[in-house]
């Protein structure tokens, strides 16, 4: 295998006619190179999509109310209606399935500067939650901490304020901790800054909104015992479109909505979603290889074309070899060896190509993301699995593409193949 | 050395059967020189590629050195064909991207030997042939009697019982012709058989049995005193 005369003969094989050996590699390069970019770009189109939501609980749904839209039980239908906090308690206590129940409400959309400090203001979306909000959207601490029981039980006048809240209405670097804000008109004091960790936006950008203890929200802002929202997690091993379906069942009938009103109740399976997209993302990888070897194979049948041409030009060589006592194992190996070396020269060409036009893709869309723009496109690379897999793909088609030359070859008389002029 | 018993070979093309060798018994001693002569179609080069192991034949049989040749695997025809065989070719060929010392190596190249040793021992003999100086040439650089000089080292490197040579003169000039006869003449002496094929009279006359072939068996072998009258008829021509 390592010896000079073989390459010497492989080289000069190779190199008798350097166009024809360019355009046949560059079948077999431009099939690996294509299977590279498209792997990578899907790659980077599911990165760019996961990294946004990776960290939210993937067992989870969201539920809030409508206007009705059938009558039921004396009311009409278009009635505006609300949870309110005995739903909660009562589902808690009626669905065991249920790991987390948390409620959200929502201040009022569109009041310009209501979040004032000093001389200083902003319009950020006012959100009262629970303490276990997190375990579902987890957010990371900047400064102090996240809401907890206390201020529920104590209806505190305190908040967790956004990373964007922060760089606005804060110097940089300043302790925002027991710093004061007017938000609405009632000054709360700051205890913690929060920056999201995922991408998921519910009522607004996690950044600029300004999170006030939920109990605390629904006295200031008058809103009695309402609740607008709620999130859930279902225990472990219990699909959440069961106790979807369950908690459904139970607020419909707590509220007087008719059983068939789809509008009412709307809710979001995050679940289900998560199953659509990496269905989606199977799809898009199963296309991705189809197309890629599919293309991959038709440079691996060019070569072994050209293999084929170039055995029947050396038909006379090969005959003297063998009547000077080349066994049929030596000359197989050469052909078979020429057409690996053409397929693997060719191929790895593709993969560094294709793996460094990715990398400066990646630097590009780095620069990108750094300036703080949203991009859906992340990371677009290529594991060391399918760059190990496509080379193993290379020698072996490289083998195939030279089985059938090599086959011919052994096929040749040293007789006929002398006699040819 | 080389037992030939009424051997038998045709050539199938499709529905048509040629009968190309019709009962050939033979018998070549071991250091004899012998040119096999005919016209083309008298089945000369199928008795050569037969002699040479490159082809199989019908019936009969054929016994190289005590050795029964028929049927073999082509593994073993090829190592055969490499200790037993040195072949000379008309149109030499040489190939074309080795240098004339890495053409001479290649029999042993086939043994296995090392690439420094069998580059010593190619050397060896392109000094015997006087082409020491152009050793590293390309056969393209080479005139056609330093070819077939290369041709004949390549030959004789792996130390064979029996060179066959095909038409060895074919392409070459007289005076280079007869230079080529002296090598194959000086092996001879070494005691190594010769066996050439050729359709010139001159060469035939030059080696010490002729064997005429015509339509497929031995017409004439012509030796001893009736060689020295065939000398001098085709010398007065």
């Amino acid at each position: 295998m390592f010896d000079i005369d073989r390459w010497n003969e492989i080289w000069h094989a190779l190199t008798k006619n350097k166009v024809r050996s360019l355009l046949t590699a560059f079948g077999v390069f431009w099939g690996i190179f294509m299977l590279i970019i498209m792997s990578g770009a899907s790659n980077g189109l599911k990165n760019g999509i996961v990294e946004g939501v990776a960290k939210f609980a993937t067992n989870s749904a969201f539920i809030w109310t409508d206007r009705t839209s059938e009558p039921y039980k004396g009311f009409t239908r278009g009635r505006y209606w609300l949870f309110n906090s005995d739903d909660l308690v009562y589902l808690k206590a009626n669905v065991p399935e249920l790991e987390f129940l948390t409620p959200k409400n929502f201040g009022q959309f569109g009041s310009s500067n209501n979040v004032i400090r000093g001389r200083l203001s902003g319009s950020y979306n006012i959100k009262g939650d629970y303490p276990e909000y997190v375990k579902i959207d987890p957010y990371t601490l900047v400064f102090g901490r996240w809401i907890n029981e206390m201020d529920i039980r104590d209806r505190r006048k305190v908040c967790v304020i956004g990373e964007k809240v922060y760089e606005t209405l804060f110097e940089a670097k300043e302790d925002p901790i027991g710093e004061y804000l007017k938000i609405s008109g009632v000054y709360y004091q700051v205890v913690g800054v929060v920056r999201p960790e995922t991408r998921v936006n519910i009522n607004g950008r996690a950044e600029e909104s300004v999170f006030l203890p939920f109990t605390t929200m629904q006295q200031t802002f008058n809103m009695g015992d309402q609740v607008h929202f709620m999130a859930f997690t279902a225990k472990k091993g219990i699909p959440v479109s069961v106790v979807e379906e369950k908690i459904k069942t139970i607020l419909k009938k707590r509220h007087s909505i008719a059983p068939t009103d789809t509008q009412a109740l709307q809710s979001v399976n995050i679940e289900k979603q998560f199953q659509q997209i990496s269905g989606l993302f199977l799809g898009i990888g199963i296309l991705t290889w189809i197309v890629g070897i599919g293309t991959l194979m038709a440079g691996v049948i060019g070569v072994s074309n050209i293999m084929l041409v170039i055995v029947r030009e050396r038909t006379k060589e090969i005959g003297v070899q063998r009547a000077l006592g080349a066994r049929p194992s030596t000359i197989i190996s050469q052909i078979m060896l020429e057409s690996v070396v053409l397929t693997t020269v060719a191929g790895y060409i593709g993969l560094s190509l294709g793996v460094g036009l990715l990398e400066l893709v990646n630097k590009a869309l780095e620069m990108q993301s750094k300036g703080g723009d949203e991009i859906f496109f992340r990371n677009p690379e290529v594991n060391l699995n399918i760059a190990l897999a496509s080379l193993a793909v290379l020698v072996i088609a490289g083998l195939f593409a030279g089985s059938i030359p090599a086959k011919r070859a052994l096929s040749i008389k040293p007789i006929e193949a002398l006699r040819e002029e | 050395m080389i037992v030939l018993d009424s051997v038998h070979k045709s050539y199938v093309t499709g529905n048509n059967s040629l009968h190309v060798l019709k009962g050939i018994d033979l018998e070549i001693g071991a250091g004899e020189f012998v040119s096999i002569m005919g016209s083309s179609g008298s089945g000369k080069s199928t008795l050569l590629n037969i002699l040479g192991i490159l082809d199989d034949y019908d019936s009969g049989s054929y016994v190289l050195n005590g050795k029964k040749i028929k049927s073999l695997n082509e593994t073993k025809a090829a190592m055969l064909r490499n200790e037993m065989i040195g072949f000379v070719f008309q149109s030499f060929n040489l190939i074309s991207f080795k240098n004339a010392r890495e053409n001479v190596a290649l029999p042993l190249y086939y043994q296995k030997v090392s690439r420094r040793k069998r580059n010593v021992i190619a050397m060896e003999y392109l000094d015997r042939m006087g082409l020491k100086d152009w050793a590293d040439h390309l056969p393209s650089e080479l005139s056609g009697g330093q070819k077939q000089r290369v041709a004949i080292a390549r030959a004789l490197i792996s130390n064979p019982k029996v060179i066959l040579a095909d038409e060895p003169t074919g392409a070459l000039d007289t005076t280079t012709s007869f230079e080529v006869m002296d090598i194959l003449k000086e092996v001879n002496d070494q005691g190594i058989t010769v066996i050439i094929v050729t359709h010139e009279h001159d060469i035939a006359s030059m080696t010490r049995k002729i064997i005429r072939l015509r339509d497929g068996v031995i017409a004439e072998v012509i030796k001893n005193g009736d060689l020295q009258m065939y000398r001098d008829r085709v010398l007065a021509e």
